[in-house]
Protein backbone atom coordinates (compact mmCIF):
# COMPACT_ATOMS: atom_id res chain seq x y z
CA UNK A 1 0.00 0.00 0.00
CA UNK A 2 2.20 2.68 1.33
CA UNK A 3 4.59 2.41 -1.68
CA UNK A 4 6.38 6.28 -1.76
CA UNK A 5 6.09 7.43 1.97
CA UNK A 6 8.97 5.08 3.09
CA UNK A 7 11.98 7.49 3.11
CA UNK A 8 10.24 10.88 2.33
CA UNK A 9 8.65 10.93 5.83
CA UNK A 10 12.09 10.99 8.29
CA UNK A 11 13.19 13.94 9.66
CA UNK A 12 16.53 15.55 9.34
CA UNK A 13 19.20 13.62 11.06
CA UNK A 14 16.97 10.39 11.10
CA UNK A 15 17.07 6.96 9.40
CA UNK A 16 14.32 5.28 8.34
CA UNK A 17 14.92 2.92 10.36
CA UNK A 18 14.76 5.12 13.52
CA UNK A 19 10.49 4.53 13.63
CA UNK A 20 7.75 6.28 12.70
CA UNK A 21 8.21 5.12 8.82
CA UNK A 22 7.50 2.12 7.40
CA UNK A 23 10.87 1.48 5.13
CA UNK A 24 9.65 -1.90 3.24
CA UNK A 25 6.50 -0.09 2.51
CA UNK A 26 4.36 -2.56 3.48
CA UNK A 27 2.01 -3.25 5.94
CA UNK A 28 3.17 -5.43 9.20
CA UNK A 29 0.80 -7.93 7.99
CA UNK A 30 1.96 -8.65 4.65
CA UNK A 31 5.06 -7.99 5.65
CA UNK A 32 5.19 -10.74 8.51
CA UNK A 33 3.30 -13.05 5.43
CA UNK A 34 6.67 -12.47 3.22
CA UNK A 35 8.96 -13.83 5.90
CA UNK A 36 6.74 -16.20 7.02
CA UNK A 37 6.86 -17.42 3.24
CA UNK A 38 10.66 -17.19 3.24
CA UNK A 39 10.73 -19.80 5.97
CA UNK A 40 9.01 -21.75 4.49
CA UNK A 41 10.57 -21.87 1.02
CA UNK A 42 13.91 -22.90 3.51
CA UNK A 43 11.69 -25.80 5.08
CA UNK A 44 10.69 -26.63 1.57
CA UNK A 45 14.46 -26.29 -0.45
CA UNK A 46 15.30 -28.40 3.20
CA UNK A 47 12.93 -31.39 2.28
CA UNK A 48 14.12 -30.78 -1.94
CA UNK A 49 17.71 -30.87 -1.16
CA UNK A 50 17.67 -33.95 1.24
CA UNK A 51 15.55 -35.64 -2.32
CA UNK A 52 18.78 -34.59 -4.26
CA UNK A 53 21.10 -35.98 -1.86
CA UNK A 54 19.86 -39.28 -1.43
CA UNK A 55 19.17 -39.41 -5.03
CA UNK A 56 22.32 -38.75 -6.08
CA UNK A 57 23.69 -41.39 -3.64
CA UNK A 58 21.87 -43.97 -5.06
CA UNK A 59 22.51 -45.22 -9.05
CA UNK A 60 20.66 -43.88 -11.68
CA UNK A 61 19.21 -46.56 -14.22
CA UNK A 62 21.77 -46.52 -16.91
CA UNK A 63 20.55 -49.20 -19.15
CA UNK A 64 18.20 -47.92 -22.65
CA UNK A 65 14.84 -46.21 -21.74
CA UNK A 66 12.96 -48.71 -23.44
CA UNK A 67 14.18 -51.71 -21.69
CA UNK A 68 13.62 -49.82 -18.43
CA UNK A 69 12.09 -51.95 -15.63
CA UNK A 70 11.27 -51.15 -11.92
CA UNK A 71 13.79 -52.16 -9.18
CA UNK A 72 15.26 -51.34 -6.28
CA UNK A 73 18.46 -51.47 -7.25
CA UNK A 74 18.32 -48.31 -9.40
CA UNK A 75 16.48 -44.97 -8.67
CA UNK A 76 13.24 -44.97 -10.68
CA UNK A 77 13.27 -42.81 -14.19
CA UNK A 78 10.20 -40.74 -13.11
CA UNK A 79 8.00 -40.45 -16.48
CA UNK A 80 7.97 -44.33 -16.33
CA UNK A 81 6.61 -44.16 -12.98
CA UNK A 82 4.19 -41.23 -13.55
CA UNK A 83 2.47 -42.47 -16.89
CA UNK A 84 -1.00 -42.69 -15.96
CA UNK A 85 -4.34 -41.45 -16.48
CA UNK A 86 -7.53 -41.86 -15.14
CA UNK A 87 -9.90 -43.48 -17.38
CA UNK A 88 -7.30 -45.21 -19.48
CA UNK A 89 -6.08 -48.28 -17.52
CA UNK A 90 -2.91 -49.46 -19.51
CA UNK A 91 -2.37 -46.75 -21.67
CA UNK A 92 1.12 -45.27 -21.21
CA UNK A 93 0.85 -41.60 -20.99
CA UNK A 94 4.00 -40.14 -19.34
CA UNK A 95 3.73 -36.99 -17.53
CA UNK A 96 0.54 -35.67 -19.06
CA UNK A 97 -1.43 -35.97 -15.53
CA UNK A 98 1.56 -33.90 -13.86
CA UNK A 99 1.45 -31.62 -16.88
CA UNK A 100 -2.46 -31.52 -16.21
CA UNK A 101 -2.28 -30.45 -12.42
CA UNK A 102 0.62 -27.92 -12.94
CA UNK A 103 -1.90 -26.27 -15.50
CA UNK A 104 -4.81 -26.00 -12.77
CA UNK A 105 -2.66 -24.65 -10.52
CA UNK A 106 -1.29 -21.95 -12.92
CA UNK A 107 -4.47 -21.47 -13.64
CA UNK A 108 -5.57 -20.94 -10.22
CA UNK A 109 -2.87 -18.29 -9.37
CA UNK A 110 -3.94 -15.84 -12.19
CA UNK A 111 -7.86 -16.16 -11.19
CA UNK A 112 -5.87 -15.32 -7.26
CA UNK A 113 -3.74 -12.16 -9.09
CA UNK A 114 -6.71 -11.20 -10.81
CA UNK A 115 -9.27 -11.15 -7.16
CA UNK A 116 -6.65 -9.15 -5.63
CA UNK A 117 -6.38 -6.54 -8.64
CA UNK A 118 -10.14 -6.43 -7.90
CA UNK A 119 -9.43 -6.09 -4.23
CA UNK A 120 -7.25 -3.15 -5.22
CA UNK A 121 -10.04 -1.33 -7.20
CA UNK A 122 -12.82 -2.18 -4.13
CA UNK A 123 -14.45 -4.41 -6.83
CA UNK A 124 -16.42 -6.70 -4.44
CA UNK A 125 -18.50 -8.55 -7.00
CA UNK A 126 -15.12 -9.05 -9.49
CA UNK A 127 -13.28 -10.31 -5.95
CA UNK A 128 -16.47 -13.03 -5.39
CA UNK A 129 -15.92 -14.17 -9.15
CA UNK A 130 -12.17 -14.57 -8.94
CA UNK A 131 -12.03 -16.17 -5.75
CA UNK A 132 -14.94 -18.56 -6.44
CA UNK A 133 -12.29 -19.75 -9.47
CA UNK A 134 -9.49 -19.70 -7.69
CA UNK A 135 -11.19 -21.92 -5.37
CA UNK A 136 -12.06 -24.18 -7.99
CA UNK A 137 -8.72 -24.71 -8.93
CA UNK A 138 -7.50 -25.11 -5.83
CA UNK A 139 -10.03 -28.32 -5.08
CA UNK A 140 -9.45 -29.66 -8.97
CA UNK A 141 -5.76 -29.72 -8.22
CA UNK A 142 -6.17 -31.21 -4.25
CA UNK A 143 -8.71 -34.34 -6.34
CA UNK A 144 -6.02 -34.71 -9.08
CA UNK A 145 -3.60 -35.71 -6.33
CA UNK A 146 -6.21 -37.65 -4.58
CA UNK A 147 -6.35 -39.74 -7.96
CA UNK A 148 -2.35 -39.51 -8.14
CA UNK A 149 -1.62 -40.71 -4.66
CA UNK A 150 -4.06 -43.62 -4.63
CA UNK A 151 -2.56 -44.93 -8.04
CA UNK A 152 0.88 -44.76 -6.96
CA UNK A 153 -0.19 -46.42 -3.79
CA UNK A 154 -1.76 -49.73 -5.51
CA UNK A 155 0.60 -50.04 -8.06
CA UNK A 156 0.85 -51.42 -11.52
CA UNK A 157 -0.74 -54.89 -12.91
CA UNK A 158 2.19 -56.83 -13.10
CA UNK A 159 4.46 -56.79 -9.48
CA UNK A 160 8.03 -56.16 -8.57
CA UNK A 161 10.01 -59.06 -7.00
CA UNK A 162 11.62 -57.11 -4.35
CA UNK A 163 14.69 -59.05 -1.80
CA UNK A 164 14.28 -58.58 1.96
CA UNK A 165 16.61 -59.84 4.23
CA UNK A 166 14.27 -61.59 7.09
CA UNK A 167 15.95 -63.54 10.19
CA UNK A 168 18.88 -64.21 8.34
CA UNK A 169 17.96 -65.20 5.05
CA UNK A 170 17.29 -63.60 2.01
CA UNK A 171 12.91 -63.78 0.55
CA UNK A 172 11.55 -62.55 -2.72
CA UNK A 173 8.26 -60.82 -2.44
CA UNK A 174 6.03 -59.95 -5.28
CA UNK A 175 5.70 -55.91 -4.04
CA UNK A 176 2.33 -53.67 -5.47
CA UNK A 177 2.21 -49.80 -5.16
CA UNK A 178 4.26 -48.27 -2.77
CA UNK A 179 3.92 -46.96 1.30
CA UNK A 180 6.34 -45.92 3.58
CA UNK A 181 7.56 -49.97 4.19
CA UNK A 182 7.70 -51.14 0.92
CA UNK A 183 8.02 -49.64 -2.93
CA UNK A 184 8.04 -51.16 -6.11
CA UNK A 185 9.34 -48.49 -8.01
CA UNK A 186 12.10 -48.62 -6.92
CA UNK A 187 14.41 -47.33 -3.80
CA UNK A 188 12.38 -47.02 -0.53
CA UNK A 189 13.62 -43.48 -0.31
CA UNK A 190 11.93 -42.89 -3.91
CA UNK A 191 8.48 -43.66 -2.47
CA UNK A 192 9.26 -42.10 1.31
CA UNK A 193 10.26 -38.67 -0.53
CA UNK A 194 7.20 -39.18 -2.91
CA UNK A 195 4.78 -38.53 0.20
CA UNK A 196 6.69 -36.33 2.13
CA UNK A 197 7.52 -33.80 -0.50
CA UNK A 198 3.74 -34.20 -2.62
CA UNK A 199 2.34 -34.60 0.79
CA UNK A 200 3.49 -31.63 2.43
CA UNK A 201 3.13 -29.47 -0.67
CA UNK A 202 -0.48 -30.90 -0.59
CA UNK A 203 -1.05 -29.81 2.94
CA UNK A 204 -0.10 -26.76 1.90
CA UNK A 205 -2.72 -26.76 -0.94
CA UNK A 206 -5.14 -27.91 1.36
CA UNK A 207 -4.73 -24.87 3.99
CA UNK A 208 -5.03 -22.28 0.61
CA UNK A 209 -8.16 -23.57 -0.17
CA UNK A 210 -9.49 -23.12 3.58
CA UNK A 211 -8.17 -19.61 3.89
CA UNK A 212 -8.92 -18.90 0.12
CA UNK A 213 -12.86 -20.06 1.54
CA UNK A 214 -12.44 -17.79 4.24
CA UNK A 215 -11.19 -14.35 2.11
CA UNK A 216 -14.20 -15.76 -0.24
CA UNK A 217 -16.68 -15.47 3.03
CA UNK A 218 -15.50 -12.72 4.51
CA UNK A 219 -16.24 -10.85 0.55
CA UNK A 220 -19.44 -11.95 0.23
CA UNK A 221 -20.39 -10.93 3.59
CA UNK A 222 -19.07 -7.25 2.93
CA UNK A 223 -16.11 -7.64 5.85
CA UNK A 224 -13.87 -6.30 3.11
CA UNK A 225 -15.91 -3.30 2.20
CA UNK A 226 -16.50 -2.21 5.79
CA UNK A 227 -13.24 -2.32 6.53
CA UNK A 228 -12.14 -0.06 3.37
CA UNK A 229 -9.15 -2.34 2.36
CA UNK A 230 -8.93 -5.62 0.52
CA UNK A 231 -5.21 -5.89 1.87
CA UNK A 232 -6.46 -9.73 3.46
CA UNK A 233 -7.09 -10.86 -0.50
CA UNK A 234 -3.44 -9.72 -0.94
CA UNK A 235 -2.03 -11.65 1.81
CA UNK A 236 -3.69 -14.97 1.02
CA UNK A 237 -2.30 -14.54 -2.46
CA UNK A 238 0.99 -14.38 -1.54
CA UNK A 239 -0.27 -17.88 0.17
CA UNK A 240 -1.57 -18.97 -2.50
CA UNK A 241 1.18 -18.02 -5.40
CA UNK A 242 3.94 -19.23 -3.21
CA UNK A 243 1.94 -22.83 -3.28
CA UNK A 244 2.42 -22.74 -6.99
CA UNK A 245 5.70 -21.45 -7.07
CA UNK A 246 6.62 -24.38 -4.27
CA UNK A 247 4.88 -26.70 -7.07
CA UNK A 248 7.09 -25.51 -10.08
CA UNK A 249 9.95 -26.85 -8.06
CA UNK A 250 8.36 -30.23 -6.89
CA UNK A 251 7.60 -30.79 -10.96
CA UNK A 252 10.76 -30.16 -11.83
CA UNK A 253 13.00 -31.74 -9.42
CA UNK A 254 10.45 -35.09 -8.69
CA UNK A 255 8.74 -35.11 -11.77
CA UNK A 256 11.18 -34.17 -14.49
CA UNK A 257 14.76 -34.37 -13.51
CA UNK B 1 -21.78 -10.51 11.93
CA UNK B 2 -23.23 -7.23 11.64
CA UNK B 3 -25.73 -7.99 9.43
CA UNK B 4 -27.81 -4.69 10.68
CA UNK B 5 -24.92 -2.62 10.40
CA UNK B 6 -24.88 0.14 7.54
CA UNK B 7 -22.90 -0.73 3.98
CA UNK B 8 -20.95 2.30 3.70
CA UNK B 9 -21.00 3.81 -0.03
CA UNK B 10 -17.91 1.86 -1.84
CA UNK B 11 -16.50 3.96 -5.17
CA UNK B 12 -15.42 0.69 -7.56
CA UNK B 13 -12.59 1.96 -9.91
CA UNK B 14 -12.48 0.64 -13.35
CA UNK B 15 -9.88 -2.33 -13.92
CA UNK B 16 -6.96 -1.09 -15.72
CA UNK B 17 -7.18 -3.19 -19.08
CA UNK B 18 -3.22 -2.97 -19.27
CA UNK B 19 -2.48 -4.33 -16.05
CA UNK B 20 -5.17 -7.21 -16.51
CA UNK B 21 -3.11 -7.80 -19.89
CA UNK B 22 0.27 -8.52 -18.55
CA UNK B 23 -1.32 -10.85 -15.83
CA UNK B 24 -2.57 -12.67 -18.66
CA UNK B 25 0.50 -12.63 -20.73
CA UNK B 26 2.30 -13.44 -17.79
CA UNK B 27 0.11 -17.07 -17.34
CA UNK B 28 0.66 -17.59 -21.28
CA UNK B 29 4.40 -17.26 -20.71
CA UNK B 30 4.40 -19.96 -17.87
CA UNK B 31 2.12 -22.36 -19.54
CA UNK B 32 4.39 -21.94 -23.02
CA UNK B 33 7.37 -22.54 -20.73
CA UNK B 34 5.77 -25.88 -19.19
CA UNK B 35 5.00 -26.87 -23.12
CA UNK B 36 8.40 -26.47 -23.75
CA UNK B 37 9.65 -28.68 -21.04
CA UNK B 38 7.45 -31.49 -21.76
CA UNK B 39 8.71 -31.16 -25.51
CA UNK B 40 12.39 -31.32 -24.42
CA UNK B 41 11.53 -34.00 -21.87
CA UNK B 42 10.59 -36.40 -25.06
CA UNK B 43 12.85 -34.98 -27.53
CA UNK B 44 16.16 -35.05 -25.92
CA UNK B 45 17.57 -38.13 -25.12
CA UNK B 46 18.06 -39.76 -21.12
CA UNK B 47 22.12 -40.26 -22.03
CA UNK B 48 22.32 -36.23 -21.74
CA UNK B 49 21.24 -36.57 -18.36
CA UNK B 50 22.97 -33.42 -17.48
CA UNK B 51 22.13 -31.44 -20.16
CA UNK B 52 18.67 -32.05 -19.53
CA UNK B 53 19.09 -31.09 -16.06
CA UNK B 54 20.21 -28.07 -16.84
CA UNK B 55 17.72 -26.89 -19.12
CA UNK B 56 15.11 -27.89 -16.81
CA UNK B 57 16.45 -26.43 -13.86
CA UNK B 58 17.51 -22.91 -15.95
CA UNK B 59 13.79 -22.78 -17.32
CA UNK B 60 11.91 -23.63 -13.68
CA UNK B 61 14.09 -20.91 -12.19
CA UNK B 62 12.79 -18.56 -15.00
CA UNK B 63 9.12 -19.86 -14.13
CA UNK B 64 9.97 -18.80 -10.90
CA UNK B 65 10.99 -15.74 -11.75
CA UNK B 66 7.79 -14.72 -13.55
CA UNK B 67 5.65 -15.63 -10.50
CA UNK B 68 7.42 -14.06 -7.98
CA UNK B 69 8.00 -10.75 -9.42
CA UNK B 70 5.02 -10.65 -11.73
CA UNK B 71 2.64 -12.48 -9.44
CA UNK B 72 3.76 -11.89 -6.10
CA UNK B 73 4.37 -8.45 -7.24
CA UNK B 74 7.44 -8.40 -5.68
CA UNK B 75 9.28 -6.56 -8.52
CA UNK B 76 7.02 -3.38 -7.16
CA UNK B 77 7.87 -3.23 -4.22
CA UNK B 78 10.62 -1.59 -2.04
CA UNK B 79 14.30 -2.38 -2.75
CA UNK B 80 15.10 -3.25 1.10
CA UNK B 81 11.69 -5.57 0.90
CA UNK B 82 12.88 -7.06 -2.58
CA UNK B 83 16.74 -7.85 -1.63
CA UNK B 84 15.68 -8.92 2.30
CA UNK B 85 13.75 -11.73 0.77
CA UNK B 86 16.07 -12.59 -2.65
CA UNK B 87 19.59 -12.52 -0.48
CA UNK B 88 18.33 -15.37 1.80
CA UNK B 89 17.85 -17.91 -0.98
CA UNK B 90 21.42 -17.47 -1.61
CA UNK B 91 21.82 -20.00 1.03
CA UNK B 92 19.72 -22.47 -0.11
CA UNK B 93 21.48 -22.22 -3.24
CA UNK B 94 25.04 -23.07 -1.66
CA UNK B 95 22.89 -26.15 0.51
CA UNK B 96 21.74 -27.73 -3.03
CA UNK B 97 25.07 -27.52 -4.55
CA UNK B 98 27.24 -28.75 -1.42
CA UNK B 99 24.27 -31.58 -0.52
CA UNK B 100 24.06 -32.64 -4.61
CA UNK B 101 28.09 -33.25 -4.77
CA UNK B 102 27.68 -34.82 -1.17
CA UNK B 103 25.54 -37.17 -2.16
CA UNK B 104 27.41 -37.78 -5.08
CA UNK B 105 30.60 -38.92 -3.17
CA UNK B 106 28.30 -41.31 -1.27
CA UNK B 107 27.49 -42.87 -4.10
CA UNK B 108 31.10 -43.22 -5.29
CA UNK B 109 31.74 -44.93 -1.61
CA UNK B 110 29.16 -47.12 -1.78
CA UNK B 111 28.27 -48.54 -5.05
CA UNK B 112 32.13 -48.98 -6.61
CA UNK B 113 32.08 -52.41 -7.54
Amino acid sequence: MAHSTAASATAPGRSVWDGGTSPMGASYGKLMMWFFLLSDAFTFSGLLITYGLVRSAHPGYAGKIADFHFSTAHWPVPEKVFDSIPFYHGIPLPLVFVGFMTFVLILSSVTMVLAVEAGHRMDRKAVEKWMLWTLVGGIAFLSCQAWEWSHFIHGTDTPTIVKYFVNGQWISKEIFGANLHVNQYGPQDFADFFFFITGFHGFHVFSGVLLNFLIYYNTVTGVYNRRGSYEMVEKVGLYWHFVDLVWVFVFTFFYLV
Amino acid sequence: MAHHSHEPEVTVIPPDKAKIKLLWKTALILFIITMVEFLIAFTIPHEYHNARVFIFVAMTIVKAGYIVLEFMHLKYEVKVLFWSVLIPMIFVIWMLVAFVYEGMKISEINFLK
